[in-house]
């Protein structure tokens, strides 16, 4: 048994060799890390003495005592995601239609420039979000509408803790046309052109309902690969707040979400056990929102 | 030209209003990239004009030369940073198409026990987003002894679930007669991939290319984390501390927006290189 195993091992030598380098660092650095995220947040552990099981109190602490969780961030977290997860999502979707029925030609500048804010990225894009909303008039955001008379006084849009969360939405949304975009704009190459035409036959009416019977149904794997990708960016871009403000906590946790309530325990309060229990908590949030996409997009039984 | 003039003449009004107005939103969406342009080479009095400005009227290159040469809030040099993320850049590419290369042709075309357990897993990896897991990753990185080194850099981002799946999906095309009658012919698996898998996966390897130089040049998490030493921290993270609250973001203003032109420009070029090839690979993305 135990030989005959060794002997296919030696067989697939090659095999091995070949997915070494990959499955080394994948343990080490994705693995690895995500296990002992949970082992540790069954821990009381603060960096210096080693780490004690305590269980599920952390568990417990997150749901009966932080109260900082339960009033900012969560709330916070979840109208965040939801509005730069699905909305990106249906909105990226929407978009990329409308430009796939634009001529071949004029596609890729259109394409190019909806794709140039996530390309270059939250760090490189700082400057441009701190003037643009900026507090004082010579910020362009409150230039514009104070010329425009909709606003008499300048708006505090980076400080007033109204509108923080808000702006940050709006520019990770802006900056969310990335690789899930461009899949969905070569997932529309994918449908079979005969489709449509046997669609008109049948009846459909308008370019709705071919969005919704025969392009969606046809397109369902780049759909379900963007649909990751989405997952993934809402995931990243927990830090937007921390570049806006160029705080690690912004004033009244106006813009405080998960990943910032993980780093403020683990980074400056340095309860490492309490933080990855939180960590913990943010992948299975992300694990479901992932389940939701493969019940949508993912392939049935009988596919 | 001809082609897009004739194109243009046969469309459907509906077809004219989109295009106008997909247009304007295009223009309204690269607003940021126009502004970004335009900030580097404003000379310092006209970044805080009142009303502000959007193009810069007399070009200059002060920005850039303030970045290269004045000695900032730190120490360290502006070519060390610049230096340094060329490096990891490099380095970080070399690194995943190689390894990704290798395991997408085992899982695609070789015998391999554990093929569907690597396989769910990747799938499953490829929500991870390192940020999450800040905390651990901190601690393996020290007891590699990987603090400080360009190693801590590179080997976090090697494994690179995103690049395997796309490459496997692209390597799923290649027919499997082709490396038979190779294999037929008494080449080597390493043969068969140095000379059928990876001429052939091209377009997949510039699109994973591009996401992985994307994620490492932008990246400031690694600097912060694990780069204590001044030294070894890379462009985007000086990037960081021209803009940060604690900053003067007054004077700073106009290097941040010559740095942040800097790090966006490989991208946006490489990106224009590789457009055709990145839709090739984008074609074969879905998840089945």
């Amino acid at each position: 048994m135990m030989l005959s195993l060794l002997r296919r091992m030696w067989g697939e030598r090659v095999a091995y060799a070949f997915m070494a380098p990959f499955l080394l660092c994948f343990a080490a650095f994705i693995l690895l890390p995500v296990f002992m995220a949970i082992l540790m947040s069954f821990t009381s552990y603060d960096a210096f003495r080693s780490p004690h099981l305590i269980g599920f109190k952390n568990y417990a602490a997150l749901l009966t005592q932080d109260t900082i969780f339960m009033k900012y961030a969560l709330p916070n977290t979840i109208k965040f995601a939801f509005f730069v997860g699905p909305i990106g999502y249906l909105l990226t979707f929407f978009l990329a239609w409308l430009i796939y029925q634009l001529p071949k030609s004029v596609r890729d500048i259109v394409t190019l420039a909806m794709y140039a804010p996530s390309m270059a990225g939250g760090v490189a894009l700082v400057v441009v979000w701190q003037a643009a909303f900026s507090g004082d008039y010579v910020g362009y955001l409150n230039s514009f509408l104070m010329r425009m008379d909709w606003i008499q006084t300048p708006v505090l849009w980076l400080q007033d803790p109204k509108f923080l969360l808000n702006v940050m939405i709006l520019v990770t949304i802006w900056m969310s046309f990335g690789v899930g975009f461009l899949a969905m704009l070569a997932g529309f190459d994918t449908v079979n052109r005969e489709l449509y035409e046997a669609g008109r036959i049948d009846g459909i009416a308008n370019r709705l309902q071919e969005v919704f019977y025969i392009t969606v149904p046809s397109m369902k794997p780049q759909m379900l690969f963007s649909a990751v990708m989405a997952i993934v960016g809402t995931l990243k871009a927990g830090a937007i707040s921390v570049q806006l403000t160029g705080l690690p906590i912004t004033k009244q946790y106006a813009g405080h979400l998960m990943l910032n309530h993980i780093d403020d325990y683990a980074f400056i309060r340095f309860e490492l056990g309490y933080a990855s229990m939180l960590s913990v908590v943010l992948l299975l949030f992300s694990y479901a929102a992932m389940r939701l996409s493969y019940r949508l997009f993912g392939p049935k039984e009988g596919d | 030209m001809a082609t897009i003039a004739n194109q243009l003449r046969k469309m459907t009004p509906f077809e004219t209003l989109l295009l106008i107005g997909l247009l304007l939103l295009a223009a309204f969406m690269s607003l940021p990239i126009v502004f970004i342009v335009n900030h580097a080479f404003k000379p310092f009095h006209e970044l805080f004009l009142f009303p502000p400005t959007f193009l810069a009227k007399e070009p200059t290159l002060t920005n850039f030369y303030d970045l290269f040469l004045r000695p900032g809030a730190t120490i360290v040099p502006f070519s060390r940073y610049l230096y340094n993320s060329v490096l990891v850049a490099a380095l970080a590419m070399a690194a995943v198409i190689l390894s990704s290369c290798m395991a997408a042709y085992v899982l695609s075309k070789l015998k391999f026990g554990p093929k569907r357990i690597v396989m769910a897993a990747i799938m499953l990896a490829l929500m991870y987003a390192a940020e999450t897991v800040a905390i651990p990753r901190y601690l393996i990185i020290g007891w590699l002894h990987l603090n400080n080194t360009y190693f801590g850099h590179v080997l976090p981002v090697v494994a690179s679930p995103v690049a395997v799946f796309l490459i496997k999906q692209f390597i799923d095309q290649i027919p499997n007669e082709l490396l038979e009658a190779a294999k037929i012919d008494g080449a080597s698996e390493f043969r068969v991939f140095a000379r059928i898998i990876v001429p052939l996966a091209m377009p997949a390897i510039a699109t994973i290319s591009i996401i992985t130089f994307q994620g490492v040049w932008g990246d400031t998490s690694a600097s912060t984390l694990f780069m204590q030493d001044e030294t070894m921290k890379t462009l985007p993270y000086y990037m960081t501390t021209l803009t940060s609250g604690a900053a003067n973001t007054v004077a700073g203003q106009g290097m941040a927006a010559a740095a942040g032109l800097l790090l966006f420009l490989p991208n946006l070029i490489i990106f224009l290189l590789a457009q055709r090839r990145i839709m090739e690979t984008m074609v074969h993305s879905g998840v089945k």
